[in-house]
C-alpha cells in the first residue's frame, strides 16, 4: 500500500509526463509549419539566384535588364526579359479586382456587422465564406466561357480576354477574404461605442458610417492587403481569362500577361538551369516577397486595431 | 522602413522579419544534392507534345488492350516538357511534335552516353483557322507572317472586313509554337500582342468566340471554326489533305517524332516497333493525322 503523499506524486509525475510529451508535440508540428515554408523558399529564392550571381546566366538575364522598358520575349533567337510588361499585367488585374471587390465586401462586412437581423447574419457570413471555396480554376474557365462575351457585348472592347475581364473573376475569389476580415474588424468595434453614438442622437447610418467604419478602419486596411495579396498571387484565373499577352498599356481592355501566369505557362519549358529557367524562379521571390510584405502590413494593422481598441 | 521603429513591442511581427531575413540568407548556405529517378518494370511512360496526346493515348490503349500486363502511361505538357522529363530520367519516351534542338541532344548524351534515338511517327499538318463569319478563305505565307509579326493589324488589309485582327498563340511551351514560329515567321517573335493561350482545344474555343479571332494548331482539333487554305509558292490554294501533307506541297506540315534514349527499357522499344507497324499508323489515320509511308 502506498501512502497517499507519495501516490500524489507518482500521479503528479505522469501528469507532468504527459503535459511534456503534448508540449513537444506541439513544438515539433510547429517546427514542421515553418520548416516547410523555408524549405520552399530555400528553394525558390536557389533556382533564383543565378540571375544575381552566375556571370553567363546575367549575361543574358540580368537585374537592369528585368525592370528595363522592353518586352518579354523568352523564347527567341534574341531573348529579352523584361519584368515590366509583367508588372503592369499583373497591377492592372489586382487594382480592377480591389476596385471592383472592396467597395462590395466591404459595405456587405457593414450590413452584417450592423444592420442585418441575427438571423440573416448567420446565414450571410458562412454563404459569403462559403465563395472561397469555388476552385479558382472553375472561376477562370466561368471567365472564359462566359463572362469574357458578356462584357465584350457591354464594353466593345476589341479583345475578348482582357485585363478587365481577368480583373472581375479576381475580384469574385478576393470577395470572401475581404469580407470576412472586414467583417470581423467591424464586430470587434466595442458596443459602447455604439451605444455612445447613439444616445448622442446620432441615427444607426451615422452610427455605422461615422463611428464604427472609423474605428475599424486598421483591419479593414488589413483585410484588404489580404485581398491584394491574393489577387497578386493567384494564378489559374488570370491564366484563363486574360489572354496573356505581354502588353505594356494603361487600357483595362488589352490582354496582360501576369508574373504568376508567366509561371505557370513557361515553367513546364524551360530547359534546367537555363537563364530563362532562372529568371521564371526569380520571378516567383519576388511575388514571395511581394505577399509576404503584404501579409506583414495586414497583420501590423490587426495588431494595431486590436491595441488600439483595448486602450480605449 | 515604416514599421521599423515599433518592432519591439510586437514580438510576432520581428519574429517574422527574422524568418524573412533567415529565408533570404539561407540558400546562400545551401547546396543539396539532387536525386535520381526510379526504375520501373513492364510499365513505358511516354510524356510530351500536347498536339500529340490524343495520338499516344489511342496507341497506348490500343496496345493495352492486345498486350495485357503492359501499363503504357501518356501525358502532354508540351514537348519540351516532355523532352526535359526524357532528360531527367522521369519519362521513358519524349512525345515531341518539334525537331530535338542541339543543346538538348547534348544533354541526353551527358546523362545517358548515348546519342539521343529519333524516330518519325506520324506526319501532321499545323492549320490556320478564323472564326466562321469571316470571309477570308486563303491566305499566304507573307500574309500570315505579317499578321502574326503584328505588321499587319486589320482584316481588311487581307481581303476581309475593316476588323481589327485578334491573334490567339500558344504557350512558348508547345510545340506547334516553335513549328508555327521557324515555318511561317521565319525564326521572327511572335507580335506583343499574340494572346497565348495554354492548349490548342483553348484556342479553337477562342477563335469560335470571336470574330476577328485567327488561330493556329494541330489539323486533329478543328470543329467549330473555319480553316484558312494556305497559298503554295505557285498561288494556288493547297488545302491540308493526306496527300498534300506527305508530298510536302502543304506548305505547313511536319513530322511527329518519339524519341528515345539508351536508358529506355526493352518495352519501350517493343511499343515503338508496334507504333511504326501498320497496326500503329492504322490509329493515326483514325485519331486524324498522317501515316509516315
Amino acid at each position: 500500500v502506498i501512502p497517499p503523499p507519495l501516490l500524489a506524486r507518482a500521479v503528479g509525475n505522469g501528469r507532468r509526463r504527459i503535459d511534456r510529451l503534448a508540449e513537444v508535440a506541439i513544438a515539433v508540428s510547429a517546427l514542421l509549419t515553418v520548416g516547410g515554408i523555408v524549405l520552399i523558399f530555400v528553394f525558390v529564392f536557389r533556382e533564383a539566384m543565378p540571375v544575381l550571381f552566375d556571370q553567363a546566366t546575367m549575361a543574358e538575364a540580368n537585374l537592369r535588364k528585368f525592370f528595363t522598358l522592353g518586352p518579354w520575349q523568352p523564347v527567341s533567337d534574341h531573348p529579352r526579359y523584361s519584368f515590366v510588361p509583367l508588372l503592369v499585367g499583373s497591377l492592372k488585374a489586382t487594382v480592377i479586382a480591389v476596385v471592383t471587390a472592396v467597395p462590395i465586401a466591404v459595405l456587405a462586412a457593414l450590413f452584417t456587422a450592423e444592420f442585418a437581423p441575427r438571423q440573416a447574419r448567420e446565414f450571410l457570413k458562412p454563404v459569403v465564406e462559403l465563395l472561397a471555396g469555388i476552385p479558382s480554376v472553375v472561376l477562370g474557365f466561368f471567365a472564359l466561357m462566359v463572362l469574357a462575351s458578356l462584357l465584350q457585348a457591354v464594353t466593345g472592347s476589341p479583345t475578348r480576354l482582357n485585363a478587365f475581364n481577368a480583373g472581375l473573376a479576381l475580384g469574385f475569389s478576393i470577395i470572401p477574404v475581404v469580407y470576412s476580415v472586414s467583417e470581423d474588424a467591424l464586430r470587434a468595434v466595442p458596443r459602447s461605442y455604439r451605444e455612445a453614438s447613439l444616445a448622442l442622437g446620432a441615427s444607426s447610418w451615422q452610427t455605422a458610417f461615422q463611428v464604427t467604419l472609423p474605428a475599424a478602419w486598421a483591419g479593414i486596411f488589413a483585410a484588404v492587403m489580404l485581398g491584394v495579396g491574393r489577387a497578386v498571387g493567384e494564378t489559374m484565373i488570370v491564366l484563363m481569362a486574360s489572354g496573356n499577352a505581354a502588353i505594356t498599356s494603361l487600357s483595362p481592355y488589352d490582354s496582360i500577361r501576369t508574373m504568376s501566369a508567366t509561371i505557370a505557362a513557361e515553367l513546364a519549358e524551360v530547359v534546367q538551369h537555363s537563364p530563362h529557367y532562372s529568371t521564371l524562379f526569380f520571378i516567383g521571390s519576388m511575388l514571395f516577397a511581394i505577399t509576404f510584405v503584404l501579409n506583414v502590413l495586414a497583420g501590423l494593422m490587426v495588431d494595431r486595431m486590436r491595441r488600439h481598441l483595448a486602450g480605449a | 522602413m515604416m514599421i521599423h521603429p515599433s518592432l519591439r513591442s510586437r514580438p510576432w511581427a520581428a519574429g517574422s522579419c527574422a524568418l524573412f531575413v533567415l529565408l533570404l540568407v539561407l540558400p546562400l548556405l545551401s547546396g543539396c544534392g539532387k536525386g535520381g529517378g526510379a526504375g520501373r518494370g513492364a510499365r513505358v511512360s511516354v510524356k510530351g507534345s500536347d498536339t500529340m496526346v490524343i495520338l499516344g493515348q489511342k496507341w497506348a490503349d490500343t496496345y493495352m488492350k492486345e498486350h495485357p500486363g503492359m501499363v503504357v502511361a501518356v501525358t502532354g505538357g508540351g514537348s519540351g516538357t516532355g523532352i526535359a522529363q526524357l532528360i531527367n530520367g522521369t519519362a521513358d519516351i519524349a512525345q515531341s511534335s518539334r525537331p530535338m534542338k542541339d543543346e538538348e541532344k547534348a544533354k541526353i548524351q551527358e546523362a545517358t552516353g548515348a546519342p539521343v534515338e529519333e524516330h518519325t511517327v506520324a506526319r501532321d499538318g499545323v492549320t490556320v483557322y478564323v472564326h466562321t463569319s469571316n470571309p477570308v478563305t486563303r491566305l499566304s505565307l507573307d500574309q500570315l507572317k505579317g499578321i502574326y509579326t503584328g505588321q499587319v493589324k486589320n482584316w481588311k488589309e487581307v481581303g476581309g472586313p475593316d476588323l481589327a485582327i485578334t491573334i490567339y498563340s500558344r504557350e512558348n511551351s508547345s510545340g506547334t509554337y516553335v513549328f508555327f514560329k521557324e515555318h511561317v515567321l521565319g525564326g521572327d517573335d511572335f507580335a506583343a500582342t499574340a494572346q497565348t493561350l495554354p492548349g490548342t482545344a483553348a484556342v479553337v474555343n477562342a477563335v469560335m468566340k470571336d470574330k476577328s479571332g485567327i488561330g493556329y494548331g494541330g489539323i486533329a482539333y478543328g470543329s467549330g471554326i473555319k480553316h484558312v487554305g494556305i497559298e503554295g509558292k505557285d498561288g494556288s490554294v493547297v488545302e491540308p489533305t493526306e496527300a498534300t501533307i506527305k508530298d510536302g506541297t502543304y506548305a505547313l506540315s511536319r513530322p511527329l517524332y518519339w524519341y528515345l534514349t539508351a536508358k529506355t527499357p526493352e518495352a519501350g522499344r517493343t511499343l515503338l516497333a508496334w507504333v511504326t507497324a501498320p497496326e500503329g499508323q492504322a490509329v493515326v489515320k483514325e485519331v486524324g493525322y498522317f501515316p509516315v509511308q
